[in-house]
């Protein structure tokens, strides 16, 4: 009974996937008819040069990041919560994602170019940004451990998480201070959030990176269910936690810095899906929220680029998206926790 | 040598390091547990009842000495080894609500399965099995969050069981309990250890229950030192006068309790 509801919500969350990509792929600020498009995905070209040049070099890449983006961030948010053992957390409530985004603005500024610009043409500049929000999310990581030894309460590390975050956003201030405008400029757009920053040439890295995390993450499925038992229990299973917790939290540091660097800090999808994967599968067995909380992520960030790109009055942050469904889901997890299986 | 005797400590030493302190609880430990016996350590609170068992379970390293599980040193096993030994059963809190009964059994088999934790027919009958005996089975499909407190606690057992290992070590196992669930749980632990042949080991503050149903009593007393023995003659030899600081309640050995 049970696997008939996995398997039924695995179907549709990829039956979803495959309508939004297509809705980004038909849908944008310029109309392309349909035929068009299938002439340019079959290789043929529509005879407009600009028309293939949107598909091929714009909204195909903006597809797969966005859609890796969701999975990535999501499997960040579920392994952190399990992590924890802290519903509420996630990779930008507990600043992993602003950490990720002083790593970035640190390594432009120490390159000696401007803040934001950020991916120049050199692979050498963009593997250095990269490596830059992989420190920022790893030092905030550590301190999340290092203080998640000492306070017990799961309210006051999300706290701690938040006061990270305005501590890394006045560091970023500060060092604007001394940048161009220019690069100020690029950083606060970089902060909106925006699937549209990954270029052709650099897909291979990222693409690269976060399917080798997911894979990762889907292997640790024996230590995630253990873990749900708290770490007396797991260890009695046999499970090595701190070795584990290490491994949990290296994936999610690398998921959210890969995603940070490229698209921007982006919200709420790492906290809110895996929450609608466990609400619509009616367990916490990863073996099962691994698949659907990797798919249903894709979708919410595949519909969030669907309503970006779709404004008659040019492109909307994805972050003032991003709430707007996180807000109302997380609304709804702390009045019903009562009656939600996984809180009790 | 006992040839029953599983679990062997030699001189231990348990307590607790804070910062360059050393505070060491209980010393100069020698304890056995025996297969198919249920014991039950007794203790007045803060007497380290849990900071015993968490160094009997390897949570936290004991102070000195050495523990021998068939033989061998515990303390040099791997965490692997050693999950096929002991099976625990602690009050901590867990996040399993959304799990039914039987993945929350099944979790039991870790040790024993493969690098995806994929169970076989064999696992799973051995799952069945310790639901069937720990008086679960029939709540197999419904959710953890969905169970009463005794429930729970059986379902906890189970998950011992489905581990199969020769030991199992409760923390305070009826604490969150009412009367019936707790001799329910007691009689169930007393069966594992006379049908099955298991190593039990409870701590408790029930103290009438655990001396009905415990074949022998650890006394952590007063004095700090641990007085084993057969529940019968413990109780003979008056070793219960000494578990408490209150001189203001006395044992007494018709009601198996405590009275002014």
């Amino acid at each position: 009974m049970t696997y008939r509801r996995f398997a039924v919500t695995l179907v549709a969350l990829t039956l979803l996937l495959v309508l939004l990509a297509l809705a980004c792929l038909v849908f944008g600020s310029v109309d392309i008819p349909a035929g068009n498009i299938l002439d340019i995905l079959t290789g043929n070209g529509s005879g407009n040069k600009a028309w293939d040049i949107i598909i091929l070099q714009s909204r195909i890449p903006m597809i797969a990041t966005a859609a890796l983006a969701g999975a990535a961030l999501s499997i960040s948010g579920l392994l952190l919560q399990t992590t924890f053992n802290n519903p509420l957390a996630g990779p930008s409530i507990l600043g992993v994602s602003s950490g990720a985004g002083l790593g970035v603005a640190i390594v432009i500024l120490a390159l000696g170019g401007s803040l934001g610009g950020l991916f120049g043409e050199s692979v050498g500049s963009y593997m250095a940004i990269l490596l830059g929000a992989l420190m920022g999310a790893g030092v905030v990581l550590v301190v999340l451990i290092a203080f998640s030894a000492i306070v017990r309460s799961n309210t006051m590390l999300l706290i701690i998480g938040i006061l990270v975050s305005y501590l890394t956003s006045s560091v970023v201030q500060l060092l604007n201070s001394v940048a161009t405008e220019e690069g100020v400029h690029n950083y606060v757009s970089w902060g909106f959030g925006n699937f549209s920053g990954v270029s052709v040439a650099q897909m291979p890295v990222y693409a690269g990176i976060i399917i080798l995390a997911l894979v990762g993450s889907a292997l640790m499925v024996k230590p995630l269910n253990a873990m749900l038992l708290g770490t007396r229990y797991a260890r009695n299973l046999g499970i090595n936690v701190s070795r584990t917790r290490n491994m949990l939290l290296l994936i999610t540091g690398v998921l959210t810095a890969v995603v940070t660097a490229f698209c921007g800090p982006i919200g709420f999808i790492g906290l809110v899906v895996p929450h609608i994967a466990r609400m619509s599968l009616g367990t916490s067995n990863h073996a099962r929220l691994v698949p659907a909380t990797i798919l249903a992520g894709a979708d919410i960030a595949l519909l969030c680029a669907l309503v970006s790109v779709n404004n008659p009055h040019g492109i909307i942050p994805i972050n003032a998206i991003t709430p707007i469904i996180g807000v109302p889901i997380i609304l709804y997890i702390i009045l019903n926790r009562r009656r939600i299986q996984y809180f009790n | 040598m006992n040839e029953n005797a599983i679990f062997v400590t030699h001189d231990l030493a348990v307590g607790y390091r804070n910062g360059k302190n050393v505070v060491t609880l209980l010393e100069g430990l020698n304890l056995t547990l025996e297969k198919g016996k249920l014991v039950a350590l007794l203790g007045q609170n803060g007497a380290g009842k849990s900071t015993l068992l968490r160094a009997l379970t390897c949570d936290e390293r004991p102070l000195s000495g050495s523990i021998q599980v068939n033989g061998k040193n515990l303390l040099e096993m791997s965490q692997k080894e050693r999950s096929r030994l002991i099976g625990l059963v602690s009050t901590e809190r867990i996040q399993a609500g959304a799990l039914t009964v039987t993945e929350l059994v099944g979790l039991g088999r870790q040790p024993h399965t493969g690098f995806l934790g994929r169970m076989d027919d064999e696992d799973r009958e051995i799952v069945r099995q310790a639901m069937a005996d720990a008086g679960i089975i029939g709540k197999a499909d419904e959710y953890i969050a969905s169970l009463s407190d005794g429930e729970r606690q059986k379902a906890m057992i189970a998950r011992a069981l489905a581990q199969q290992t020769p030991i199992i070590i409760l923390d305070e196992p009826t604490a969150f309990l009412d009367v019936a669930s707790r001799i329910e749980t007691m009689r169930l632990l007393q069966t594992l250890a006379h049908d099955r042949g298991k190593a039990v080991l409870l701590s408790s503050h029930d103290i009438s229950q655990s001396l009905m149903l415990a074949d022998e009593l650890w006394l952590i007393t007063t004095d700090r030192q641990v007085v084993t023995g057969s529940t019968r003659q413990l109780v003979a030899d008056g070793a219960m006068d000494h578990l408490f600081d209150n001189r203001s309640i006395h044992f007494n050995p018709q009601i198996l309790d405590y009275s002014f």
